[in-house]
């Protein structure tokens, strides 16, 4: 089935010669919806750099499958699916929420979490004071039976 | 002979660093100030050594002595002097050496303009220091020499990547080098804090310029970097998120967590425990990105393995240095006595909020990019971690501290009122909602996002214009304005500069996402195309010769309503040795954007597949960076100034707390 498909691809994309050497598709809808596919594969030779925006040989022949695939009348979805079965997730710049990803797509929600919690605990611990020992807490009295007197003090400094 | 030279000197320096790393240690054990004092020497003769090394590979590099294996690989006679000069560091051997040169300058630094600080505790940092550039010099000397010889000599070298053979591109490894190793010095102040198991404001006093320089230098590299991205790579884009930018975006993120944190070290006493962590993990980073960078990891967990030699060398030396820090770190920590209590609401929780999502950002960052090479290396999947996760990311985390920040200035020390920052704020808010159902009514951007970012830029950029109106009382008394802004402390100016450039930055990115205006045409000299108003005519196209490449050159007239804008050159180029296309795409900026052109391939039949594009107001971005480095230099140079006289006041008064400084609204 997927053999025959393929096929009926290769006749099509030899019948249409105007998806040839990167040139945009005649219909704009269909120009827009590919342009937007673009921007989320990824140029295989590339460091993350979409093939929307490479200026490498091999994404432009992956623009020129993108472009046919979508003047067939493919769903971006179908578009997809055809290049992961070729090239794998790989290709894919939005790496798919799965099994495997749930972790990577979660991390900002768990690391902002975690952080917080060890945020607030450790206020929580700062917050909490050592109790005194006697001899802060002998100062400490001492420090009050003084202090009527030097807000004495104060007040005749501001007259 | 000179390259000889330069090996000779790097031996030295790895002696010198050894009794720097070793020395001061003991004499502080022994007591022996003389002894102490020899730390300083031996950092003067590091960096000696160190430029020395630097100086010989470069006059290699200047007269192309291709007997050096490193200048044969690299050079090639015919490129431009500054070329030659640029590719000292445009190859791992050289950067590295770079890498030590800065780091050794580093500790000269401290040794010559920390006279200030105490002489036990200066040896103790320039111990630290030394213990780095060991393992450095070590690197270098045993895996990646770059004064290896080659016998027989060949008549010419294999050349310089073309695209690094670019002026943005020459300056901007030394830039991003000079950010990356400016944090060692936080992490030795810090490690040495920990094995002397204090840390006082004054602490805080000396780490913070020097983490100001290190990120001023930060920014302005990774600016530089992605303008280069922006005129040389592909179609205009200015940031892939892909794992060599990361590397220094991570540092950033920590450096700039660091500044803030800092400053509540300083003004407040609190927060110690958090910042030397933190001052720990933002060097950690700039190692971690060496790492990635330098060990071929990247390419794939394959390169690695094939030649392992250098990737292990650097995955012990952070071993030891990350884990021996945070061992350290497990250990003192404890014994830095938290003070400084202060309120839920209140600057210095605004700054612990602005530290949490800026270190959240970067740990998210961190498993975005090594996420699949340990899926890769656990179970052999291949997944592309590309911008959508990282905008993704972004989104989340740093729109909270845009909000955030419009607050965080108008917000006293230990007890804030959020009632009255957010009447100081309400004409922000209302700017913001505003622009944002004019973006959704309007439907010219079309989407939720394109609203939300400008309403985010306008909210930061009128709430920094309102933070400045309150701070010079500018409605309750207006005669006095003028007076008022020119007293403002020239730290105060750098925030809101720095401040303003993020919210110009936000603006420039959401702006040119939702409104570039593009053309993919196919060309004869003569025919017109007509981009977001503009007429973009190719005039001609023609053949020349640069000094070691070959171009086509692409000259378009830019005409508005009749009326000439500008011209525009873009150039295909083709480079010699080693072989290989780069395009040069003709760019205009005006105010309201650029005018971009990039010239494809030749069609036949005289026709050239061609790309116009309008980019409203994406300079923005570049402009934004420029403030912020504009104001972490005009904070830095306030503080050069100040430096010594409040150190001098705390000495006479040892043990008061601080209090009444606190108090004040400075930021």
């Amino acid at each position: 089935m997927k053999h025959l498909f393929a096929f009926f691809l290769l006749v099509l994309a030899a019948a249409l010669p105007a998806t040839a050497s990167d040139t945009p598709l005649k219909d704009p809808v269909q120009e827009a919806a590919a342009r937007e596919l673009m921007k989320e594969i990824r140029c295989l030779v590339c460091q993350n750099q979409s093939i929307e925006d490479s200026n490498a040989d091999l994404a432009k022949d992956l623009r020129d499958i993108v472009r046919e695939q979508v003047a067939l009348g493919a769903t971006p979805d179908q578009v997809r699916a055809y290049l992961v079965d070729r090239y794998g997730d790989w290709v894919l710049l939005k790496p798919p929420v799965n099994r495997l990803t749930w972790f990577l797509w979660g991390s900002p929600f768990l690391v902002l979490g975690g952080v917080l919690i060890a945020v607030v605990s450790s206020r929580k611990k700062a917050a909490v004071s050592e109790p005194l020992t006697s001899e802060e807490q002998a100062r400490l009295d001492e420090l009050l039976r003084a202090a009527p007197e030097s807000d004495q003090i104060k007040g005749s400094e501001k007259q | 002979m000179i390259a000889e030279l330069g090996h000779f000197a790097l031996i030295v320096a790895l002696m010198l660093a050894i009794l720097g790393a070793t020395v001061p240690h003991y004499a502080i054990f022994r007591r022996d100030t003389r002894l102490m004092a020899l730390s300083d020497p031996f950092a003067y003769g590091q960096f000696f050594m160190a430029a020395t090394a630097f100086g010989a590979l470069m006059y290699s590099y200047i007269i192309s002595d291709f007997s050096v294996l490193n200048v044969a690989a690299n050079s090639h006679t015919s490129k431009p002097l500054l070329y030659k000069i640029s590719g000292v560091w445009g190859n791992h051997e050289g950067s590295l050496l770079l890498w030590v040169l800065i780091l050794t300058l580093f500790a000269a630094a401290v040794a010559w303009r920390g006279k200030g600080l105490p002489l036990r505790f200066r040896s103790r940092v320039l111990a630290v220091q030394s213990t780095l550039c060991i393992g450095f010099l070590m690197f270098i000397i045993f895996t990646s020499n770059p004064f290896l010889r080659l016998d027989p000599a060949p008549f010419e070298g294999n050349g310089l990547n073309p695209l690094l053979q670019d002026p943005g591109l020459a300056f901007h490894p030394p830039m991003l080098y000079i950010g990356y190793v400016g944090l060692s010095i936080a992490f030795s102040f810090a490690v040495a804090a920990l094995i002397e198991g204090e840390v006082t404001p004054l602490w805080a006093r000396w780490v913070r310029p020097w983490t100001l320089a290190a990120w001023i230098f930060l920014t302005g590299g990774i600016a530089l970097g992605s303008w280069w991205a922006y005129y040389e790579l592909g179609w205009g884009g200015w940031w892939f998120w892909d794992p060599v930018e990361n590397a220094s975006f991570m540092p950033w993120l920590a450096a700039t967590a660091l500044l803030h944190s800092s400053i509540v070290v300083e003004k407040r006493d609190a927060l110690k425990s958090w910042t030397i962590l933190l001052s720990i993990i933002a060097f950690s980073f700039s190692l971690l990105g060496t790492f990635l960078v330098r060990s071929g990891v990247l390419t794939s967990v394959h390169a690695f393995a094939v030649d392992p030699e250098r990737g292990v060398f650097i995955l012990g030396f952070l071993a030891i240095v990350i884990g021996g820090s945070l061992a350290l770190y497990a250990w003192r920590a404890p014994r830095l006595t938290p003070s400084g209590m202060f309120g839920v609401v209140s600057r210095e929780s605004a700054l612990i909020l602005n530290n949490v999502l800026l270190s959240t950002f970067a740990a998210v960052v961190l498993v975005g990019t090594l996420y699949p090479l340990v899926l890769e290396a656990i179970n052999g999947t291949q997944i592309t971690v590309g911008p959508p996760f990282f905008e993704f990311a972004a989104t989340v985390l740093m729109s909270p501290l845009i909000v955030a920040l419009g607050f965080g200035p108008l917000l006293a020390w230990k007890r804030g009122r959020i009632s009255r920052a957010a009447q100081v704020l309400i004409p922000a808010a209302i700017v913001g909602v505003v622009t944002f159902w004019l973006v959704i009514w309007d439907k010219a951007g079309g989407i939720m996002m394109t609203g939300f970012g400008l309403a985010l830029a306008a909210w930061l950029m009128v709430s920094v214009l309102m933070e400045i109106a309150e701070r010079t009382k500018l409605f309750k008394n207006p005669k006095k304005f003028l007076t008022r802004l020119v007293r403002l402390p020239r730290a105060t100016w750098g925030m809101s500069l720095a401040h303003f450039g993020l919210g110009v930055i936000v603006l420039g990115i959401t702006v040119s996402e939702a409104w570039t205006s593009e053309q993919l045409r196919v060309m004869s000299p003569g025919d017109t195309a007509e981009v977001a108003g503009f007429e973009f005519k190719l005039e001609g196209v023609e053949p020349i010769a640069g000094p070691n490449y070959t171009a086509v050159r692409a000259a378009f007239t830019v005409t508005r309503n009749g009326e000439l804008v500008a011209p525009l050159y873009a150039e295909d180029r083709v480079f010699s040795d080693p072989p290989m296309p780069t395009t040069e795409a003709g760019i205009y900026p005006l105010f309201r954007g650029d005018l971009y052109a990039v010239i494809g391939e030749y069609l036949g039949d005289n026709r050239w597949s061609v790309r116009l594009y309008f980019k409203p107001f994406i300079s923005g971005i570049w402009v934004g960076a420029g403030l912020m480095v504009l104001g972490g230099i005009i904070s830095l140079s306030d503080r050069s100034r100040r430096i010594g006289a409040p150190a001098g006041r705390r000495r006479s008064k040892p043990k008061q707390p601080a209090v009444p400084v606190g108090q004040t609204q400075e930021g």
